[in-house]
């Protein structure tokens, strides 16, 4: 059986590569007792596939971990046993049955469906956007000015070439505070599906004493939302991003805020933003409108 | 959550940032000041090498056992973090609480190969604590040294305020509660000191006086604090199935040199290599039962989630219930993914079945340690592992599917000749003809054998301690000269030859058996940029000869004479067992030739028996059985078993070289 994990990184995992990251859930798995399913051969290794990896110095609410396995307990049950075996910095917030392979129409893996992700980029304490920018409202005065122009353009280093691109429709919503966020992301998410604060609700299930995967029921398996582990700074300055990413457009937050200092002349500092990834989504073809990877049955 | 010692700034700009920041699987947590000894364990390399480590992994147990104290870690930053402390004067910290080591009570530092000494001056330096044991007050944490290089600490002995020399297993606790004790009682660090003195197995330097004869060597080695011993007195856990096992060990985020679950199944080896120290120095030989094995098995791949585990000893296929281990563990986890790796294993129908069970024959190399090129010198050293049996086992292999031998050789044994040094050339030849004895349609492609050559360093405690070293230039011509036979080989083509650097070789021999005057060379070498010298990419030769010029010291003198038989040794103090008497013996055996027998086989009378334990207390030993003589010794490792001797003998960065 196929199932999606969902978990959060944080706090000093962050400087923990997706390689790392990958093989410390193997080990993970092992401690938990998880039955998880093996290649065959003299080198069996988990069959597992990560939606898109994140980049060291990033920290997250929502990574994604597809995982083979050959038989399993109800998800809370699973959930508890994973955490009780992971370390600080690690937690997981979300397991799901997905349909197998062959009620799939045709065979997804979580990276192949990314399409597009949410992020909060804030300013770590003891750093300036700029000698005039010292709070939030310039900050957003700022940024919204920036996001004016009639396009962003940006010299995109590929392995290859190095290549002038607009970034600008790559950015599809912009928020400065948690509120707007909120509203913003309503008009852009598919409607049957719900915003993550509704995400958690098991009403539908929550009487059903069977959570075998053979139903193909959907299967919620968190009663609350999860707490928030992004870093949390004094200054307040902080921008919600939701972009473009995966396999055939992908723009990291860093490139945005780049564009964003030399819009305003002032040198980029690598190290001055913290970027923290909230979700990742598929994105509907015909509608254009995103699906959380959770909310998924494939 | 967990406060980090450094900025996201740094630790992003560093290589590999998991190195510093802790909070891996199984870290120990626990509030420091609820505990009133704060230990950190030090191992002056890289963290991925460190991390590696058994030993800390034991005394991190250990420790970390009792609610009085807390035990950190501690490892050499790299260049590029080393560059940035310094840089912004930031005092080096333990990975569990990110606390300066500088406000903790003891710094114990392992000392595994000689080539890490200069990591040790950077960890004292970098933690802001005085280099020199003599500019320590009370404010600073005491520390101590122990390990295999504490078998002669003398190089060193300046910069520790003592060492450990023994087992963690034996005193740590002893040790800890005198300090307690002390604490308690307002004593003063040289109070503690001499009270720690009074304990077997701790070696307090500034306690004693060495004087030097006008041709350099020693003319008296003597106490001169009353309170301390005249000879320390090694220290062991004599039975080990009682003694204590880290069954959670710790598992880091990034890929270790043992990323795997290592289970130490015997101390000490019974086969009595004569250039070998570890067989020596861990005498007596003792085994852990097969129950404690499983049960520690069991508990550790549950604790860790590593999907390996290794046997760990310095020679398997003398762990008398290995049989019995091996089956259980293929049976008992082998199903269930975990891959089982058996270094130090004699080739026979019982190594190949295993491995075949284990791994691809395919991917997979045998790896032989012949040691010498030819049985004369094979002799010599005492290795007992003959032609005929290196060429059964390789001819078994090649039949079973394996095209892959490894194989290991020292230059510069004593007594080496240049037909010595063909014999290397022209066994790896045969192993290759045996390979091409099969019959070209059931051959597995093309044979590939490794030759792999270290240079011979003579080391305290074995029988050459007395021996004459090679210099660099010699071994350097040694190693043309087998460069050249092997290229006379029919097989030629099918051999590759790899060797280590002489110059750092030759530097090993001088810390090996250096006295106290060398720990000058050491600082200035240090001082003038020295670090991560058993890197070859940051071995700088010219650096540490200047240091040898300015300080007036000749290297020749340490490593080029053949040292008489009254001569006193930095390390004759030490008291390890095994005693001086025996050596001689052995060295006068190995000129003459004569291969001595094992411990099983018979007793040689070495010294070890006063540990009361171990081998020596066997039923039936101390008994010549001849039919046991006629066996085939032959020691063969399967490739992961490279990574342990080249742990054991520190050269691991070399892996790979030409």
């Amino acid at each position: 059986m196929k199932v999606r994990i969902k978990f959060q990184k944080y706090g000093a995992m962050k400087f923990i590569g997706h390689l790392d990251v990958m093989r410390y859930f193997q080990k993970a798995f092992r401690r938990a007792g998880v039955d998880n399913e093996y290649t065959k051969g003299f080198s069996p290794h988990q069959i597992m596939s990560f939606a898109a990896p994140l980049g060291v110095g990033l920290t997250s609410d929502g990574e994604y971990l597809d995982v083979s396995l050959l038989s399993s307990d109800e998800p809370e049950v699973m959930i508890k046993r994973m955490n009780e075996v992971l370390t600080e910095g690690f937690r997981i917030i979300g397991f799901r049955f997905l349909k197998d392979r062959e009620e799939n129409k045709k065979a997804v893996t979580a990276m192949s469906l990314v399409s597009s992700a949410d992020y909060l980029v804030s300013l770590k304490d003891g750093y300036l956007v700029s000698p005039t920018i010292d709070t939030q409202e310039k900050f957003q005065k700022a940024f919204l000015s920036f996001m004016k122009q009639k396009e962003i353009i940006i010299d995109k280093k590929t392995k290859k070439s190095e290549m002038s691109v607009d970034i600008k429709p790559m950015i599809t919503m912009v928020a400065f505070d948690e509120v707007e966020y909120t509203e913003k992301l309503k008009s852009l998410i598919k409607e049957d599906t719900t915003y993550v604060e509704n995400q958690w609700n098991t009403e539908n299930i929550s009487d059903t004493e069977n959570y075998s995967h053979t139903e193909n029921t959907i299967h919620y398996y968190n009663k609350s939302k999860p707490e928030s582990m992004a870093d949390r700074y004094d200054n307040g300055i902080k921008v919600y991003l939701q972009l473009h990413t995966g396999s055939s457009a992908n723009l990291k937050p860093e490139l945005v805020l780049e564009a964003f200092c030399n819009y305003l002349k002032v040198s980029y500092q690598e190290f001055a933003w913290q970027m923290h990834r909230l979700e990742v989504y598929t994105r509907e073809e015909e509608t254009g409108l995103l699906t959380a990877l959770d909310q998924l049955e494939q | 959550m967990r406060k980090l010692a450094l900025s996201d700034e740094i630790l992003l700009s560093v290589e590999k940032p998991a190195r510093y920041i802790g909070g891996e699987v199984n870290m120990r947590v626990k509030d420091p000041k609820e505990t009133e000894i704060r230990f950190c364990m030090c191992f002056p390399d890289v963290y991925e090498i460190g991390m590696s480590h058994l030993g800390i992994q034991i005394l991190y147990d250990i420790i970390n056992k009792r609610d009085d104290a807390y035990c950190e870690r501690v490892y050499s930053p790299w260049v590029d973090l080393d560059k940035l402390m310094r840089e912004k004067n930031i005092p080096l910290f333990a990975l569990e609480s990110q606390d300066p080591i500088k406000e903790f009570d003891f710094l114990g530092i392992t000392l595994q190969y000689e080539m890490c000494y200069t990591n040790i001056l950077q960890v004292l330096e970098l933690s802001q604590i005085p280099i020199y044991a003599k500019d320590r007050t009370k404010e600073h944490p005491i520390v101590i040294g122990g390990g295999p290089c504490s078998y002669n600490p003398e190089p060193i002995a300046d910069f520790f305020d003592f060492f450990y020399i023994g087992e963690g297993e034996a005193a740590y606790n002893e040790m800890l509660d005198i300090y307690k004790q002390c604490k308690k009682e307002g004593k003063t660090r040289q109070e503690y000191l001499e009270q720690m003195a009074q304990i077997d197995g701790i070696y307090v330097p500034a306690f004693y006086d060495v004087k030097y004869k006008e041709d350099n060597t020693i003319q008296s080695f003597e106490k001169i604090n009353p309170k301390a011993p005249d000879k320390v007195k090694k220290v062991i856990a004599a039975d080990l199935s009682e003694a204590e096992y880290p069954t959670k060990p710790l598992v880091p985020f990034i890929k270790a040199t043992q990323d795997r679950v290592v289970l130490e199944i015997m101390r000490g080896c019974i086969r009595g290599c004569r250039f070998c120290q570890a067989g020596m120095v861990y005498r007596p030989t003792r085994e852990r039962t097969l129950e404690f094995l499983k049960e520690c098995a069991y508990q550790m791949l549950k604790s860790t989630g590593h999907e390996e585990i290794s046997l760990s000893s310095l020679s398997s296929s003398d762990y008398s219930v290995l049989k019995e281990l091996v089956y259980f563990l293929i049976e008992e986890f082998g199903s269930k993914g975990v891959n089982i790796s058996l270094p130090s294993l004699r080739i026979d129908a019982f190594a190949l079945d295993v491995m075949s069970k284990v791994q691809d024959v395919r991917k997979s190399s045998l790896t032989f340690a012949p040691e010498a090129g030819s049985q004369r010198l094979r002799d010599v050293v005492n290795k007992g592992l003959t032609e005929e049996a290196i060429l059964k086992g390789a001819s078994e292999a090649f039949w079973s599917g394996w095209n892959r031998v490894k194989l290991y050789f020292m230059l510069g044994l004593p007594t080496e000749n240049q037909e010595d040094i063909e014999g290397i050339a022209v066994l790896s030849d045969k192993i290759a003809r045996e390979y091409y004895q099969i019959p070209k349609d059931q051959r597995n492609g093309k044979v590939s054998i490794v030759a792999s050559t270290s240079f011979f360093v003579p080391k305290p405690f074995t029988p050459f301690q007395w021996s004459r070293m090679n210099t660099a230039q010699e071994y350097i011509e040694k190693q043309r000269f087998l460069r050249g036979k092997i290229n006379e080989q029919l097989n030629r083509k099918s051999i590759k030859y790899s060797w280590h650097s002489a110059e750092l070789s030759e530097l090993e021999g001088v810390l090996a058996r250096g006295d106290r005057r060398i720990s000058k060379v050491i600082y200035d070498a240090y001082k003038d940029g020295c670090l991560y010298d058993s890197w070859s990419e940051h071995f700088n030769v010219d650096k540490w000869i200047k240091a040898f010029e300015k300080n007036g010291i000749d290297i020749a003198f340490y490593n080029s004479r053949e040292r008489s038989e009254d001569e006193i040794f930095p390390w004759d103090f030490l008291d390890v067992g095994v005693t001086k008497a025996f050596l001689l013996r052995e060295y006068k055996r190995a000129k003459g030739e004569a291969v001595t027998p094992n411990c099983r086989q018979t007793c040689y009378n070495c010294g070890a028996k006063v540990f009361g334990g171990g081998v020596c207390f066997d039923e039936g030993c101390g008994q010549v059985l001849d039919e046991c003589i006629e066996e085939a010794n032959e020691e063969v490792c399967i490739e992961e078993g490279r990574q342990d001797r080249l742990n054991d003998s520190g050269e691991v960065h070399d892996e790979g070289k030409n």
